[in-house]
């Protein structure tokens, strides 16, 4: 290992950036759908701190044209219902609100939003999602929505060029469960920054994995709330950054009713080249739990896989409560180069040690891809790792 | 007939206070057929010499040499050896998360015999094996080593023992944390090595017990850091009954 590499994990799990004044917390995090109520950020502003603003192609300060669009495309099905409406309909901004400047950019922008409705058993949904196309900026809305206990299975596919900005809304009703799959596939010029807003009725559960290897930029943020108890959400996450790619990870799970649980966790991978900007992924771990919301059940863990020099990974777990009444919450990070122990006993078991590589980090996606159910879907996630693996010869 | 020479061997740590000095001119000859004892306090360099052999990179090599048949171990890396035909059983097997056991089994066996195992064999092989160690056959697709009980750990150790099939087997400190059923198991499975081929086998142990199940035709005696008596079953039952008091002092001066 050369020692011009950058690994940066913050075990203690909070950084405040400057000066070491806490800033407002999550609970008071400002929330709006126009675009003018908030600041243009420069930055340096906590939210926006590890994000490479000149790489946003202005979706963050109004300097974009939004001169393209991104197709949105949905398999049918019995069950399955695809609308594309209006602002006014009344069920968008179900799921949540924007939180930042280009969620509420690309809230303030879109013009029509597709709806996608689930209802009973239905077989699993392909949505793809696709990138306003190379030099060309773009906004999208869509949702997501099931009905009282329905059990469906969404993979939502980003794929394409150009820089487009969305929220995607997940309203999961009373007793339904919703797995979804967000892939992120870009091209290498894909710049894609995206709020998801999760809004979970009375006893239902989303299981949602997202996976993070192509384009430029992609900065995803996914908000959790639950509107009645008994909610349930399983996050899960998988980024493989390459040279010169930064995958953001924001998350807010909201514990704010009772009798709610929430599980995280998201692995990285990341392999820099020399003379290219380093591989960076960030995640931002935020759980809240307030007052109300007695008899909590959290944990949330991210962990970062550094292959080799010229890699950068932030990490960044913090959870806020504000009740003792809870039923247990927990937070990890670590962050690590390749284990020489396990490589070590792999070898001596003779395996060589390229082979030995590949089969920790195999393992260590592996936790992710095998639960995501959809089997073609996870042949061709396992077939990329393979690939990105080859390129490098770790 | 293979034949494992030791010779003269040193080897160190790097710790914070520069190099520390843990193996001071091991010699030992472990010929296919026998089984070796090597018996010490805790501290005396055992498991360094365990490890050492088997290449791990914490130790450097100062001087001496280990052949395996003439061929020179030490300029092999850790597979190399391995695929040799040497074969190390850890006292703490490593937990590798996300690799299942059969997957893990079946790319050791690949590269060990050179060719991956037909499967249809292969699968009766591993379950043959697992059951002759009382192992659950659910064992197979959990991660390696990982939740492993101590006991599970040594059972798995010693059932990748039995399908890469080394020429010399070096066990270090197999029998610690056993208790009495797993001890036998773990036991019959190094016997049934023993007798399915013409192999050597060198046992690193702190107490003589797991010499009643597995029967040594010489041991030694190791303190600081060499070899400091030889002899036969019997050295053990001395060990036994007077401890190592006398080494240690042999032990210190040596060094």
């Amino acid at each position: 290992m050369s020692s011009s590499e950058t690994v940066a994990a913050n075990p203690e799990g909070r950084t405040y950036g400057r000066g070491g004044v806490p800033p407002a917390g999550a609970m008071e995090r400002f929330t709006s759908y126009d675009v003018e109520a908030f600041e243009v950020p420069g930055g340096r502003e906590e939210i926006w701190r590890f994000t490479p603003m000149k790489r946003l192609r202005g979706l963050h300060d109004g300097t974009a044209a939004f001169d393209g669009t991104a197709a949105i495309g949905v398999t049918g099905g019995d069950g399955v219902t695809a609308e594309t409406v209006g602002r006014d309909d009344a069920r968008i901004g179900q799921g949540g609100i924007p939180s930042d400047r280009v969620g509420a950019q690309a809230w303030s922008g879109f013009r029509e939003a597709t709806v996608v409705t689930l209802d009973g058993t239905p077989e699993p949904v392909t949505i793809t999602l696709d990138g306003p196309g190379e030099g060309a900026t773009a906004v999208a809305h869509l949702q997501i929505r099931t009905t009282p206990h329905t059990q469906a299975t969404v993979v939502v596919e980003g794929r394409g060029s150009g820089a487009l900005a969305d929220n995607i809304e997940f309203v999961v009703a009373d007793g339904s469960k919703l797995v979804v799959i967000v892939t992120e596939e870009w091209a290498d010029d894909a710049v894609h920054v995206s709020a998801q807003h999760i809004a979970l009725g009375r006893d239902a559960t989303i299981v949602a994995t997202s996976i993070a290897f192509g384009g430029d930029l992609v900065r995803i943020s996914p908000t959790v709330n639950y509107t009645a108890p008994g909610g349930s959400a399983e996050l899960f996450g998988l980024g493989f950054a390459d040279a010169g790619q930064h995958l953001e990870q924001r998350l807010l799970v909201d514990h704010s009713t009772p009798n709610c649980t929430s599980n995280v966790l998201y692995k990285n991978a990341l392999q820099g080249k020399e003379g290219v900007t380093d591989a960076h992924t960030v995640w931002i771990g935020d759980v809240l739990i307030r007052a109300a919301a007695e008899q909590t059940e959290t944990f949330e863990f991210n962990r970062n896989l550094v292959l080799t020099p010229h890699a950068r990974a932030d990490s960044v777990p913090n959870l806020e409560i504000e009740t003792g009444e809870i039923a247990g919450a927990g937070h990890a990070s670590a962050t690590g180069r390749f284990d020489d122990e396990q490589l070590f006993y792999l070898q001596s078991r003779g395996i060589p040690e390229d082979a030995a590589r590949r089969l920790v980090v195999r393992g260590f996606f592996g936790e992710i891809l095998s639960r995501i159910p959809v089997t073609e879907l996870r042949e061709r996630l396992e077939a990329a790792v393979e690939a990105e693996l080859a390129f490098t010869g770790v | 007939m293979s034949t494992l020479e030791i010779k003269d061997l040193h080897a160190s740590v790097t710790t914070d206070a520069g190099a520390k000095e843990i193996l001071r001119g091991v010699d030992l000859t472990v010929r296919a057929g026998e089984t070796h004892a090597i018996m010490g306090p805790n501290g005396s360099g055992k498991s360094t010499l365990a490890y050492a052999i088997a290449g791990h990179p914490k130790y450097q090599i100062t001087s001496g040499e280990v052949l395996l048949d003439g061929e020179n171990v030490l300029e092999m890396t850790v597979d190399e050896r391995a695929r040799a035909g040497l074969f190390l059983a850890m006292q703490y097997p490593v937990e590798v998360p996300g690799v299942s056991m059969a997957n893990f089994l079946r790319s050791a066996a690949t590269a060990v015999r050179g060719e991956a195992p037909k499967l249809r064999t292969w699968v009766k092989e591993v379950k043959g094996a697992m059951e002759d160690l009382e192992i659950d056959q659910a064992f197979a697709e959990r991660s390696v080593n990982e939740g492993f009980s101590g006991g599970e750990k040594k059972r798995h150790e010693v059932l990748q023992l039995s399908l890469l099939k080394p020429k010399i087997a070096i066990l270090d400190e197999t029998d610690s944390g056993l208790d009495v059923d797993a001890l036998r198991v773990v036991s019959d499975g190094v016997n049934r090595y023993k007798a399915a081929g013409d192999v050597g086998v060198l046992l690193i142990t702190h107490y003589t017990r797991i010499l009643k199940h597995i029967e040594p035709d010489f041991v030694h005696v190791f303190a600081g850091g060499r070899v400091v008596e030889s002899g036969g079953a019997e050295l053990a039952d001395e060990l036994e009954t007077n401890g190592y008091v006398k080494f240690t002092g042999a032990g210190a001066a040596a060094s």
